[in-house]
């Protein structure tokens, strides 16, 4: 498995990268850590014309908090932001996903903002962008927006990013007193889950986000539900998440998981609350 | 800002096990494919080339790396380390090495240079570690002959035996 050919483009800073992407629209790919389109590329799943380079971007190694917000660039690693002195008091829910995500191995190359771009459906970083209501920023030669998480990931490795566009920075609200837990059922592992759940519980209530299951990790809002009362819930839950068969699992296997790992999630995020 | 040509081969020099070395790629070529076929350094191994073997895990500036997730272009002016740089002498085996040979810790071989390599960083940030860091690590390879266990006892085994040469080196 080799990738076909295309030309490549080291970017000394973000204007030109975004210059680059300006001029050959859909026809350009940005790399960052490679640890997902690296292997698009292997296996001719992508086939641009040219590649840009952005890890050599002095401005995309941001990561920094800005009032209530953790930004984080487009350069950053994993493993970096996994090192970060005090993440599970900042963001308590990254530091207990992230772990998760892939390997020591590929955490180590990958970025941060490559799986959110990336979009798989049962990837962890998505999952806790949406859990948090965190936001994607995105760039292009004359224009940028800032796209809320729920709204940047339209369908299975679909995303809002027009063509001319790339990632700037993703942003997490910091914790603010409210409980969270993550849990996920994988065969082995760092392999994709099968089902992940994020799990917050604050004076507001509960919300509970679930990958792997619809084509986008997909989050709900409940009050204070206890009893049967939360069954009810994640049963609806389970069903209007739309699971289907694969070969790693059945749709009524998913089902099954989200009502019993989604109320265990939420269970857990509820005692690291109190 | 370099622009690289899909078509012209170019120039890609960096620093391999403290050697400069130097060679011609297309953007398209993996690294993987560059240090066996345009360096001649074959003892890392490709396995799946998408990244989930682990066979052909090298190290870039200090970070774990698999070379067939890398294009050969993006290393250039890098300082890698492969499977060759980590014997002392040609007729030396390294701690870890050796460790491995103990216990059997590899019985076909093709998954041994990426876990030695995986294990040399692991063991120079974690001196201690435990059975379940250890395993942890280990999930980001894949071993079809040795179940895993005496690679695991080779590398808790090593993490003692370093400690122990450490001791020693700072109390000379």
């Amino acid at each position: 498995m080799k990738p076909a050919s295309f030309g490549y483009v080291r970017a000394d800073s973000l204007d030109e990268a975004l210059g680059v992407l300006g001029n050959e629209g859909a026809e350009a790919r940005v790399l960052a850590g490679g640890q997902s389109f690296m292997a698009m590329l292997n296996m001719r799943l992508a086939r641009p014309r040219v590649i840009i380079d952005i890890m050599r971007v002095p401005a995309l190694a941001e990561l920094a908090q800005r009032k209530d917000e953790l930004v984080v660039g487009a350069g950053v690693r994993q493993a970096r932001l996994l090192a970060m002195p005090g993440l599970e008091r900042t963001l308590p829910l990254v530091a207990q996903a992230l772990p998760f995500t892939g390997h020591v191995q590929t955490r180590s190359r990958g970025t941060v903002c490559g799986s959110i771009a990336h979009a798989d459906p049962s990837a962890e970083l998505p999952l806790c962008l949406v859990a948090l209501k965190g936001h994607v920023h995105l760039r292009a030669a004359k224009s940028r927006r800032k796209v809320a998480a729920a709204e940047f990931f339209t369908g299975m490795m679909a995303t809002a990013k027009a063509d001319d566009e790339m990632i700037e920075a993703v942003s997490f609200p910091v914790a603010n007193g409210e409980g969270t837990a993550f849990r996920e059922i994988a065969r082995r592992h760092g392999d994709f889950a099968i089902v992940a759940c994020a799990a917050l519980v604050s004076d507001h209530g509960i919300r509970l986000a679930v990958g792997g299951v619809a084509d986008t990790a997909v989050a709900r809002d409940w009050p204070h539900l206890e009893g049967t009362a939360l069954d009810d819930a994640l049963n609806a839950f389970a069903y209007e998440l739309d699971a289907r068969d694969d070969v790693h699992a059945s749709a009524r296997y998913r089902r099954e998981l989200v009502r019993r790992i989604g109320r265990s999630t939420i269970e857990e995020a509820a005692r690291c609350r109190a | 800002m370099p622009r690289l040509s899909a078509d012209a081969r170019h120039l890609v020099a960096f620093t391999l096990n403290g050697r400069p070395v130097k060679g011609l790629a297309s953007p398209r070529i993996l690294l993987s494919d560059f240090l066996r076929h345009e360096i001649g350094a074959t003892g890392t191994h490709v396995g799946c080339e998408h990244g989930v073997c682990g066979a052909c895990t090298i190290e870039v500036d200090g970070m774990l790396t698999r070379a067939c997730l890398t294009l050969a272009v993006q290393v250039d002016g890098s300082t890698l380390r492969t499977v060759e740089g980590l014997a002392p002498a040609p007729d030396r085996l390294s701690i870890l090495q050796a460790a491995f040979r103990r216990h059997h810790a590899l019985q076909c071989g093709f998954c041994t240079a990426g876990i030695l390599m995986s294990l040399d960083a692991f063991l120079r940030e974690t001196p201690e570690p435990d059975e379940a860091q250890v395993r942890d690590l280990l999930s980001g390879h894949l071993c079809r002959c040795t179940g895993y266990t005496p690679i695991v006892r080779a590398a808790l085994e090593a993490a003692a035996d370093l400690r122990k040469t450490t001791r020693e080196t700072a109390h000379a």
